[in-house]
């Protein structure tokens, strides 16, 4: 399936990782959703997600293409962005052990903070801002957001850390509801991006959604 | 293994998505390809270039190894079990990886089993030369596969071979009516429920990468444009003259595999790649992608 964006629309930065999963869900919620490989991709959108995948090859591969500066500006001149897992980690200000690549949003996380894949794990929780009944959430090699700043709303805490938080431009969170059926988090970024969508504030999941939605949007010869 | 684990397996594969797995011998190299941007590495004392060469039986890594180079990155750990060996895959589930590949490139343990990888939490990837292949991996658990290719060769053209071969088959089983589908898997061997699946899915119903003679950005661009969804590089990156160059360009070449120009681009200027083998005129008992059914 082809995704496009006219103005106004969300694109999924399409470098490597969970970019069809995301396409899928904005799907979904109704909004124009593109990939963005290049940086004049980035034109006319209101947000970005910055998905999951293995975040030094994102941030190798940001650096190649020019991305990272054309994400930079877009963001200085109104861009909303969202990142998930990997992406979260981009966006930190401090990650723990190494270098912050964006450094945009005053958090600190910590990478794996889990352990392993057999650490890996879904559960639920409420998140009350972004919806009224509690969502599926799916954590794989999860980091953990340590502290918060100024400025930064904790929107999920779980246990010892945080799950979610977001500022005035950016939301980060550390698990991943693109492979799960709930659409709450991609209708809040949405709506944080300026974005009309249908639907309530309940946990918005997608009776159609199957775990392998994603691949109507896979690259098929 | 629960549905949900399964799941969350299938899950982290979708994750490395895009991105070269590689196959590194030592710590050093471990980070020379997390440098340059693999989702992840594969630990094993020998790469396939040099199993070939050497001859002998080849086993499960020493953990010791194994543990060292988990150690030392950030970015997945995976590493190899023998056909059928599902000791060592408890060995390396015991260890907490975060892949176990169930590798033609070791000597199996057992010519008439693959390992019951349902008995399994962690994740396992298999190889494939075909649509029959693949999906009875998928039925014994594995939530990732990969083509077999000629691993340590240096030479594409199997992995080509693979990747056509899954693709032709898809399109076939895609355009037959229902009742002809059981014949169909009859004449395969594959589980009749999942040729179901792919049936509606048109696709693989899990992650599927490119494997086995992988030597060039060109390579790596190749098998992205046949519709794989990443690429393992086995000897091809540390049995190159110059590793780490190779390795930002064939990462690179992967995330933009259609276009041209940035592929003419991260071409040039690359040093010798590692020396390679001519399939056709190889002996059938050098050819691993034998092992295994």
């Amino acid at each position: 399936m082809q995704a496009v964006a006219g103005p106004g629309g969300i694109g999924v930065l399409d470098l490597q990782g969970g970019v069809q999963e995301h396409l899928d869900h904005l799907r979904r919620v109704g909004v124009s959703a593109r990939p963005v490989k290049r940086t004049a991709e980035l034109d006319g959108l209101v947000g970005l997600i910055i998905p999951g995948g293995e975040s030094t090859c994102l941030s190798r591969l940001l650096t190649i293409f020019g991305l990272d500066v054309a994400i930079r500006q877009a963001y200085d001149h109104g861009l909303k962005l969202w990142g998930t897992c990997a992406g979260a980690i981009l966006l930190a200000r401090e990650n723990i052990g190494e270098t912050p690549f964006f450094g945009l949003i005053d958090i600190v996380v910590s990478r794996n903070a889990f352990g392993s894949q057999l650490d890996s794990f879904n559960r639920e929780a409420l998140a009350p801002a972004v919806a009224r009944e509690p969502i599926p959430l799916t954590f794989i090699r999860a980091p953990k957001i340590v502290r918060t700043g100024e400025g930064v709303r904790v929107l999920l805490r779980l246990d010892d850390y945080i799950a979610a938080a977001e500022d005035d431009r950016i939301l980060v969170t550390v698990f991943h509801p693109e492979l799960t059926p709930s659409l709450a988090f991609h209708r809040y970024f949405a709506r944080k991006c300026g974005l009309s969508v249908a639907g309530g504030d309940d946990a918005g999941l997608d009776p159609d959604w199957t775990p392998q939605s994603w691949m109507d949007f896979s690259y098929h010869v | 293994m629960a549905e949900n684990r399964y799941l969350l397996n299938a899950q982290l594969a979708q994750m490395l998505k895009g991105g070269v797995i590689m196959d590194v011998v030592n710590v050093e190299q471990a980070q020379i390809a997390q440098e340059a941007g693999a989702v992840a590495v594969m630990a094993l004392e020998r790469v396939p270039a040099d199993i070939r060469k050497q001859g002998g039986v080849a086993r499960m890594s020493d953990p010791g190894l194994i543990k060292a180079i988990k150690a030392a990155v950030t970015i997945p750990v995976m590493a190899k079990a023998r056909i059928g060996h599902f000791v060592e895959a408890q060995i390396l589930q015991a260890l907490k990886i975060d892949y176990i590949d169930e590798s033609e490139v070791l000597t199996p343990a057992d010519e008439e089993c693959h390992i019951d990888k349902t008995r399994f939490e962690i994740p396992f990837v298999c190889g494939a030369r075909n649509l029959g292949e693949a999906l009875r991996r998928i039925a014994e658990g594995a939530a990732m596969i990969r083509t077999k290719g000629e691993a340590g060769t240096g030479n594409v053209v199997e992995a080509v071979r693979h990747m056509r071969t899954m693709n032709r088959e898809i399109r076939q089983l895609a355009a037959l009516p229902t009742e002809e589908i059981i014949s169909f898997a009859k004449v395969n061997g594959i589980p009749y429920e999942l040729a179901l699946e792919v049936k509606k899915l048109g696709r693989l119903p899990v992650v599927n990468f490119a494997a086995g003679g992988i030597a060039t950005p060109a390579d790596a661009a190749l098998m992205m444009q046949l519709g794989c969804d990443g690429v393992f590089v086995g000897s091809g990156i540390f049995k190159s003259s110059d590793p780490a160059s190779r390795a930002r360009a064939i990462v690179k070449a992967t995330a933009c595999f259609n276009d041209p120009e940035q592929l003419l681009e991260v071409s040039m200027d690359l040093g010798d790649p590692m020396p390679g083998l001519d399939v056709a005129t190889m002996a059938s008992e050098q050819r691993l992608a034998g092992r295994g059914w």
